[in-house]
């Protein structure tokens, strides 16, 4: 019931204006285009998924329900859009859309900016409503002038008349429009026929950025604007002993003291006040949950826990008999550590939490998670509470958990005033839920003929599920962790392993360490592509084998991930001669519906054992490409974090807490060490296809550097990040 | 009591004697556009202009600037080339980070006229972008320079 109130809320208020609103709802059965006149007897019980309206006074309104955090989505759904509606660019007016129902992603089911899934999740519903709009307002025009509908074409805006030059703007028709009947299965364009997919449309988002004025989160104002920070746990687990409230009280311009879920909140009239009055506090913490939890333990309770049988994920075949039965096995452990997402913009909320509404203005990956809290925390009923999506200041998938919100409306609510909560760097690192660590130890065998037979993997995760999102996952089979290795079968995902062993297991140990993780660039699809993908390489060599000829011979079966392997070896320089010193690597994966594969080209310091990425070839199959220019960017920004990952991200932790605090002690990349980047995509316009871009990048890189450092020294690094340390101790077993 | 230049129009602001400058930017002057990211001067984010030379404004009293003269990315003016570069070759993602970035390379242009390689370097390895817009960056200081030289800004 209060869905459907928040819907209707929502929709009314859209058709408030006249003239043409076309709602897509994607049903189980397909995707159901109806003009918003009709809707309310038509479309009962289903959730319209993608729209856009055209007013009388020829503006087309064009609701952008993804959060814009770099990846250029805001500038992605409208061309898709606008090209089938043959809509003028500088006609539309792009809105971000509010939490609401209609804007959740169809494969998501929620709105919900992640998992690579905007532009796959909303291709298929938005070109549908483009092309339905289209249809009509042609339509129109043909009734307008008393002609067939083919003597008339769409032509940036307007229904040209063919046969007499006669032109009628889409907000002209825009009303006569919306009387018609919307076809369910309109014509969509051919590729040649296309006016802005495919071609490199500047992002709409970047003057702002460029000139200042964009607002993130922590740009937000509001009249009579407080702020707050929190005393914040320093270990797992730990809680407070004692804090002294009336000090806090006694800093001029502290408002208010209020303890949250994760810890206690200090309200005042400014930041330097709220700073004050945290520290006047003097909170005392007890020692937490599990005190002796340190870097070194966290990485010998992951190994252990490989020990354990786990939970079954998949088993195909015979792997023990196959096993038994091979000419040659191997067997190899990796471990991941934790990262950080180290978002630039630390993270925040502000929260204006009246009697009668709460407005919440954030930063966030996640609407529909929001909304419930925020209606849950604020009291107040669904429609009265607003959430607002600023630009993001990096999303990374820090950003769809609801704690920052969580604690700006109870400081709202407590102090009755408008408060940003605003993270220090430092408890940015500390709150984090990161990238969980992960052990993986893979056994393979080869038959006579070097083929590879038999694959045994163990991994040892966090749970995702558990801890970032309180539900338990069923039969210990957490997906988070597998993607990219294994996959739900009907998962919206597509992050199978490409490989189809003939034997084959995989088996999940979920540890009980008290870290908590959540989706982190590409969630575990990276990690579990360093091991894979580092294996399959020493699989290679054991086979006496080129590590790409070895690939090939093992995707066989699969058409597009061979494609993009001959891709890759025909733009890059792999097999060709390089400079002493010099190695190279290559790794591939498939998650969010792209396949992709990388060269890199590393040096190695004989000395010192440090890694030089200098160049990334990327061979890259997402089906069909809405904006090019973008693709390349994310595919450059995910490849230079894959080598920030690769080479120096690792989370330190001491005395049962996070002891990384900044940037001095949680090492990024800088400019100097990001390699050059050769983006070369597969063509595909198959529309079943349609893969995300956002992430994949990320997946094979760390492999792919370990397999190239592999190549140049003989040492094989099986722990991240690749250490001068790590490779000059490997080097000296090599 | 302090005064500040900030891009070209006074200001007499009471603020704390221990704040950062960032602060009193942002909060105090209502110029959100220099950002806080790290607080200990690592990442870049906060760069602003003082008497021409770019620094990190969050690990800057306020107090000990009284009187100088400072640009922000509000103050950058919109044809400046590199605003213009930045532009033409796309090389926002997130945009966090790119005020303090744009800014750098501000100064970085004003005090070498023209940079090589390693003097790029050597300037922006002091900034993080964790979007990894470093190739781009690169490629937008190339197009600043390219714009400066044909209109005669560079000799």
């Amino acid at each position: 019931m209060k869905k459907t109130m928040t819907r209707r809320t929502f929709l009314k208020g859209s058709l408030a204006a006249s003239g043409l609103t076309i709602v897509a709802y994607v049903t189980p059965l397909g995707t159901k285009i109806v003009s918003a006149s009709g809707e309310a007897s038509a479309a009962e019980g289903l959730k319209p998924s993608a729209f856009f309206q055209i007013t009388p006074d020829n503006v087309v309104k064009v609701m952008v329900p993804n959060s814009e955090m770099g990846q250029g989505v805001r500038t992605a759904l409208p061309m898709i859009i606008a090209d089938e509606l043959e809509a003028d660019w500088d006609q539309l007016e792009i809105i971000q859309a509010p939490a609401a129902d209609e804007f959740k992603n169809p494969i998501l089911n929620n709105q919900l900016t992640v998992a690579s899934a905007s532009v796959r999740g909303f291709y298929v519903p938005m070109r549908k409503a483009g092309a339905a709009g289209r249809a009509v307002l042609i339509e129109a025009a043909a009734k307008e002038w008393n002609v067939p509908a083919s003597q008339c074409k769409a032509e940036k805006g307007t229904v040209v008349n063919l046969k007499t030059g006669k032109k009628l703007t889409y907000g002209q028709l825009s009303i006569k429009a919306a009387k018609l009947a919307v076809p369910q299965d309109p014509t969509l364009k051919k590729e040649s026929e296309f006016i802005y997919m495919g071609k490199a449309m500047p992002r709409v988002d970047i003057p702002e950025k460029v000139n200042g004025k964009a607002v993130f989160g922590f740009d937000v104002d509001l009249p009579d604007l407080h702020y707050a920070v929190l005393a914040r746990p320093p270990a797992y687990g730990a809680k407070h002993l004692s804090f002294k409230a009336d000090a806090a009280m006694a800093v001029k311009g502290v408002i208010k003291v209020v303890p949250t879920p994760r810890g206690i909140a200090v309200v005042a009239k400014t930041l330097d006040a709220a700073m004050k009055g945290r520290e006047a506090l003097d909170t005392q913490w007890d020692k937490g949950t599990h005190p002796q939890m340190d870097t070194a333990s966290i990485e010998q309770s992951f190994i252990k826990d490989l020990e354990k049988p786990g939970a079954n994920v998949i088993t195909r075949g015979d792997v023990q008999k196959a096993l038994g039965e091979a000419k040659k096995t191997y067997e190899a452990t990796y471990y991941i550590p934790c990262v950080s997402h180290a978002t630039m913009e630390p993270q925040t909320a502000t929260a204006d939490v009246r009697a009668d509404r709460c407005d919440v203005y954030v930063p966030t990956q996640g609407q529909t998670l929001n909304h419930m809290v925020a209606t849950k925390v604020s009291g107040l009923p669904p429609e009265k509470v607003h959430i607002h999506t600023t630009f993001l200041g990096c999303g990374l998938g820090r950003r769809p958990r609801p704690d920052q919100a969580i604690e700006a409306i109870i400081a709202s609510k407590a102090s009755g005033k408008p408060v940003k909560v605003i993270y220090t760097r430092e408890e940015d690192i500390q709150t984090d839920f990161f990238r969980s660590a992960m052990a993986h130890r893979i056994k393979a065998g080869l038959d006579s003929g070097n083929q590879l037979v038999a694959w045994d993997h163990k991994v040892s995760s966090s749970s995702i599920s558990r801890m970032n999102a309180g539900k338990e996952p069923k039969d210990g089979i957490d997906w988070y962790c597998l993607w990219g290795l294994w996959d739900a079968e009907k998962g919206p995902n597509k992050a199978r392993m490409t490989y189809a062993f003939p034997n084959f297991s995989i088996n999940l140990v979920l540890s009980d360490l008290p870290i908590p993780v959540a989706p982190w660039r590409s969630v575990q699809n990276a990690v579990n592509a360093f091991a894979t993908e580092s294996f399959i390489d020493e699989m290679a060599h054991l086979a006496g084998k080129d590590p790409l000829d070895f690939r090939l011979e093992n995707l066989k079966h699969d058409m597009r991930a061979t494609r993009v392997l001959e891709n890759l070896a025909s733009n890059s320089n792999w097999g060709k001669p390089l400079p002493k010193g010099w190695g190279r690597g290559i790794a591939q994966h498939r998650s969010f519906g792209t396949t992709i594969a990388e060269v890199v080209e590393v040096s190695v310091d004989a000395k010192s054992g440090a890694i030089q990425v200098h160049r990334v070839d990327v061979s890259v199959d997402c089906g069909p490409v809405v904006n090019p220019d973008p693709l390349e960017a994310q595919i450059q920004g995910a490849v230079t974090m894959g080598v920030s990952t690769t080479l120096f991200e690792e989370v330190q932790f001491a005395n049962g807490g996070v002891a990384s605090a900044n940037f001095d002690d949680y090492r990024l990349i800088r400019m100097s060490e990001a390699p050059e980047v050769h983006v070369h995509v597969v063509k595909n316009n198959k529309v079943e296809d349609i893969g995300g871009i956002g992430e994949p990048g990320l997946m094979p890189l760390s492999a792919a550097v370990a397999n190239a450092v592999f190549s140049v020294t003989g040492a094989r690094v099986r722990r991240l990040p690749l250490t001068p340390e790590r490779v000059m101790a490997a080097m000296k077993k090599a | 009591m302090i005064s500040l230049t900030v891009n070209g129009k006074n200001y007499k602001v009471d603020v704390p004697k221990d704040i950062s400058l960032l602060w009193v930017l942002r909060d105090y002057l209502k110029l959100p556009g220099t950002k806080f990211s790290c607080g200990i001067g690592e990442c870049g984010s906060c760069t602003v202009l003082i008497n021409g030379e770019a620094q990190r404004s969050c690990v800057i009293d306020a107090a000990d600037v009284d009187g100088a003269e400072i640009v922000t990315i509000e103050g950058l003016p919109e044809n400046h080339p590199v605003k213009r570069a930045w532009i033409q070759e796309q090389v926002v993602q997130c945009g966090y980070c790119q005020p303090g970035v744009m800014l750098q390379v501000a100064g970085l242009l004003s005090a070498t006229k023209n940079p090589n390689a390693q003097d790029i370097i050597d300037s922006m390895d002091d900034l993080i972008c964790r979007c990894g817009t470093y190739q781009r960056v690169k490629k937008g200081i190339e197009t600043a320079i390219e714009i400066m030289r044909k209109e005669g800004t560079v000799s």
